[in-house]
């Protein structure tokens, strides 16, 4: 094995034994990134020269910590000091933060280095990456399809070896989707456990921060590290973060695992229907309690995210004006033509689209009808979770409804698109954990099984999915590329 | 025609709360600094940050909805308001839409002996926006300039009913406001530093008619004299435009202080949509009774318990207990004069009269003025035991206002001494009174035009140092005995 491909527990195993450097292990970060991100392009920016002097200084210090010395990529909209940060957008293309995302800034403090800014679809509005202003990234298993998205560049570049490790936010399935159709696992945790600060928001009460990562010990590992309460988010959350690696002990026995037959329907290809319940009868063989289950609501989750997230979308990309920072029209006469004209050079279809959408349901008049009721089934859609985990530690699921589909495919028809996340929406409605993990091919593509928790139970997840993994090596199959 | 229909005013007051800190940030809200040196990413709404709710302005708030006797929310949330404008760095504002954190209070208003209780339906908190700079005129102005400071200074908007009947009431309501604010500590209420500002909703409806007429909002009334001309103003328009048979549109209208008229904004159709919708990244705050009571049970004195004290312990007025109360600066200077010199009375009249009117004339506050309690209440121990006259305290006065100086050390410089010494002034009386033996024979004749010619001549012949009382009684005692 070459150090490009190790995970982060392998790399820091061989840095405890000196067998390695902070230094080689950058270098062969970038050597990797350079062979193949011509093709695969899930960088927007790489950081070498600032990675390279970071190893070095972390060497002659000889000590390596949580992740000291170990490179990763973060999502273009994590904020990131010195380092431009433009969510793939115009409006930011040139946008350069004077902090750091209080996520990334734990990493830096562990010594983590960065190693680049990762593609994205604009704002984290979308399935594909293929809405970056920028460039689409490819899928690494096939280059003609897409990666997934919005977290599209972070799952593409540890699937492709060009990171063991990024960061992406999961709004309505931006880490899960992604970490499935590239084959790696992708972690969301409840809703409040990370924080947001210096993340760019697109709908404040669904976005969570995550991790893409090549196995499960390594997930568990960067959770722990980025997890907890952060003065700066009043949202995140203030209870104690166990150690997850401690739960890592590849028992299920007794585990109560439901699947609800709302996720195994028509709409979700029967090759993956039948992956994820093979993968079910593994988990019985090792002594799990597995049973159908029934989430009602599910099928209102999708419109009802829609509105909730646009709603607050139209208001947290408001900022976006022109007047304080990012694209600004020099041409207009006037100030409210000076708003209107940045905005419109600045923003994609997609962003505007979903702007329109959110102003719409929040206008006097349509409030009620809209905001308000989706506000309402969101309830629903948490006390069909609440019942059921009232009996089971775990639900297990499809995390998409196809594998990867081919770039351009669904680019033009938004509807078809959003039915991508039908799966993965209902859980940042009702702000419980949830992870992707590899379980098999279909047509040479991965397919990913979602496993939910009850919220705060990530180590439920890390639990059921190591032993998943133990049981299987999907996790470690890579895709062939063509080194150039 | 004023008197075929009655005058409707409700006030929008936003009081800018006393904190060290903004309202979701850790940046300064001090007033007066060079521009742009008091932000920070969160308050000038960069990416990516998030706003964390500054206790004190809670604090502040409840304060305030307790002194305006409010019921205090135990659960409440933030809202986000959307709109664009420079000055608005979120391009939304973070307020209170539907659960304010007061609701359901009011406050008492006397206008010449008139008194009457003004509802107040709610106080909410909110956050400032900041401010564009424009060179010179803002049509001419080649650009705007934009100012942060001000953004994410919290402010409590206090929301009246309908209650008031004229524009003096409505400014009786806005100084009495002021004092209460300022007494519960809450806020500096600087008028013309924008730390108080005030909205009106003002209009008319023929006597007797129960159903409100149709309202106009004033805004840019900086000052209570603006607040009180700009309603009358405003209501006199509006019955003149009804009684030419105008149909009157509800619209925002701003007050132009040098026309000395208001003037439309925007119409009912121009205003905008809000779309308010609770802020996701606020939890919902709520607020434990236990605090509350904490509050309450630290509440400093407020303007009312301090007139009835005042009146109870120093008789004085209602009018002049109201005066004294205007300020817990205005109210500490008297607590702290009385103490040395204890003629309530004349310490009310001394700082309402001419300390006031010094004060008002240099445009400063009673906390700046060198004339400090111990200076007036020697001045007015001169004054009792005789040592000057009252024109005399009056020169002092205004010198101590000017310089700070003793009050004895001012009579001396000047030569102001009163002469009070019979064995000094009789023999002045005694040659004056010889000299002019006409004008005894017309005293005698029962002239009393004629005392008055002798009280001048003595005053004259002292150049005023002369005790007025001391001269008129013996005067009269001399004059008698002819």
């Amino acid at each position: 094995m070459e150090l490009h491909q190790l995970t982060i527990h392998e790399l820091q195993e061989l840095l405890r034994r000196q067998e390695t450097s902070a230094l080689e292990i950058t270098r062969a970060i970038f050597a990797r990134i350079r062979a193949v991100d011509g093709q695969v392009r899930a960088f927007i920016t790489l950081t070498e020269e600032e990675a390279l002097s970071q190893a070095r200084e972390i060497d002659k210090q000889g000590e390596y910590g949580r992740i000291a010395g170990i490179p990763l990529g973060l999502k273009d909209n994590f904020c990131t000091r010195g380092v431009k940060t433009t969510c793939s957008s115009r409006m930011l293309e040139n946008f350069v933060p004077i902090y750091d995302s209080t996520a990334a800034g734990k990493l830096f403090a562990e010594k983590g280095i960065l190693a680049g800014k990762l593609n994205l679809d604009e704002f984290a509005m979308g399935s594909s990456t293929e809405l970056s202003t920028f460039f689409p990234t490819c899928n690494p298993w096939d280059l003609t399809r897409v990666p997934g998205g919005s977290s599209g560049g972070s799952a593409a570049a540890v699937a492709a070896d060009e990171v063991p490790f990024a960061l992406g936010s999961d709004t309505g399935g931006s880490i899960r989707q992604p970490a499935a159709f590239c084959g790696v696992v992708g972690f969301k945790p409840t809703y409040g456990r990370v924080s947001r600060w210096g993340v760019v928001s697109y709908a404040s009460s669904l976005d969570q921060v995550g991790t893409i990562a090549k196995d499960v010990r390594d997930c568990a590992l960067v959770m722990n590290i980025i997890s907890g309460k952060d003065p700066l988010d009043s949202t995140s959350v203030d209870l104690p973060v166990p150690d997850y690696a401690a739960s890592l002990d590849g028992s299920v026995k007794g585990m109560k695992i439901a699947y609800p037959r709302e996720y195994f329907k028509s709409g979700v290809d029967t090759n993956i229907q039948d992956t994820v319940k093979k993968a079910l009868r593994k988990y019985e063989e090792m002594g799990a309690i597995v049973e159908e289950v029934s989430l009602p609501h599910s099928e209102y989750a999708l419109p009802a995210y829609y509105l909730v997230s646009t709603a607050e979308a139209s208001a947290n990309l408001a900022c976006y004006d022109g007047v304080r920072y990012g694209l600004r029209d020099f041409e207009a006469d006037n100030v409210i033509d000076m708003f209107s004209r940045s905005r419109a050079e600045g923003f994609g279809d997609e962003v505007k689209r979903r702007i329109m959408l959110g102003s719409f349901a929040l206008s006097s008049g349509y409030y009620d009808a809209y905001y308000l009721k989706a506000l309402k089934v969101r309830r629903l859609i948490a006390d069909d979770f609440s019942k059921v985990f009232a009996d089971f530690d775990l639900i297990v699921s499809p995390t998409t409804p196809t594998v990867a589909f081919k770039i351009g495919e669904q680019i033009d028809d938004p509807l078809t698109l959003s039915m991508n996340d039908i799966l993965t929406v209902p859980i940042n409605m009702a702000g419980l954990p949830a992870m992707s993990i590899p379980c098999g091919f279909h047509e040479g593509m991965p397919i990913g099984m979602q496993l939910i928790g009850p919220a705060f139970a990530e180590n439920t997840l890390f639990k059921a999915a190591f032993a998943f993994e133990q049981n299987t090596d999907f996790h470690s199959l890579r895709p062939a590329l063509e080194v150039k | 025609m004023s008197k075929d229909y009655e005058v409707v005013v409700g006030l929008e007051v936003h009081a800018e709360l006393r904190t060290q800190s903004k309202i979701f940030c850790s940046c300064s809200t001090a007033f007066g600094a060079e521009p742009n040196t008091q932000v920070c990413p969160v308050c000038s709404g960069f990416p990516g940050m998030l706003p964390v709710l500054n206790e004190k302005a809670v604090e502040c708030a409840i304060k305030a909805g307790l002194a305006l006797h409010c019921e205090i929310a135990e659960f409440c949330k933030f809202d986000r308001k959307n709109y664009f404008y420079p000055d608005l760095p979120r391009a939304y504002q973070i307020s209170q839409y539907d659960m304010p954190i007061c609701q359901g209070g009011y406050l008492d208003i006397d206008v010449d002996g008139e008194k009457s209780r003004v509802g107040i339906t709610r106080a909410h908190l909110e956050e400032d926006a900041g401010k564009l700079v424009h060179q010179g005129d803002i049509t001419t102005t080649p650009f705007s300039l934009v100012d942060l400071n001000r953004s994410g200074v919290p402010l409590l908007e206090i929301v009246s009913e309908p209650d008031m009947r004229s524009a003096r009431q409505a400014r009786a309501y806005m100084e009495k406001l002021r004092s209460i604010l300022l007494f519960a500590g809450v806020s500096d209420c600087k008028m013309e530093e924008g730390s108080l500002r005030c909205d009106a909703n003002v209009s008319v409806r023929p006597w007797g008619q129960r159903e409100l007429g149709t309202r106009a909002e004033i805004k840019n009334l900086n000052s209570f004299r603006a607040l009180e001309r700009a309603i009358e103003y405003e209501a006199k328009r509006q019955m003149e435009a009804i009684e030419d048979g105008e149909e009157l549109v509800q619209e925002t209208r701003t007050w132009d202080e040098v026309k000395g008229v208001t003037r439309s904004m925007r119409t009912k159709e121009e205003a905008h949509d809000y779309r308010y919708f609770p802020d996701p990244d606020l939890p919902p705050l709520r607020i434990g009774r236990d605090w509350v009571d904490m509050i309450r049970s630290s509440m400093p004195e407020l303007p009312e318990q301090a007139g009835q004290r005042l009146m109870d312990q120093y008789g004085l007025s209602p009018y002049d207990a109201d005066l004294i109360t205007q300020s817990p600066q205005i109210l500490q200077f008297f607590d702290e004069t009385i103490k040395l010199h204890p003629d309530a009375k004349a310490v009310s009249n001394w700082m309402m009269g001419d300390l006031m009117r010094l004060l008002n004339q240099n445009g400063m506050e009673i906390q700046d003025a060198l004339v400090k309690p111990a200076l007036l209440a020697e001045m007015l121990d001169l004054l009792n035991d005789g040592t000057i006259s009252g024109k005399m305290a009056k020169t002092v006065f205004e010198e101590m206002f000017a310089s700070g100086k003793n009050p004895q050390t001012i009579i001396k410089e000047k030569g102001l001494v009163q002469i009070s010494d019979a064995d000094a002034l009789l023999p002045l009386i005694d040659e004056i009174v010889n000299n002019n033996p006409k004008v005894l024979q017309d005293y005698k004749n029962g002239k009393e035009k004629a005392f008055g010619f002798f009280i001048g001549q003595v005053m004259k012949a002292t150049r005023g140092q002369a005790n007025p009382e001391m001269v008129n009684k013996l005067l009269r005692e001399r004059l008698d005995r002819e």
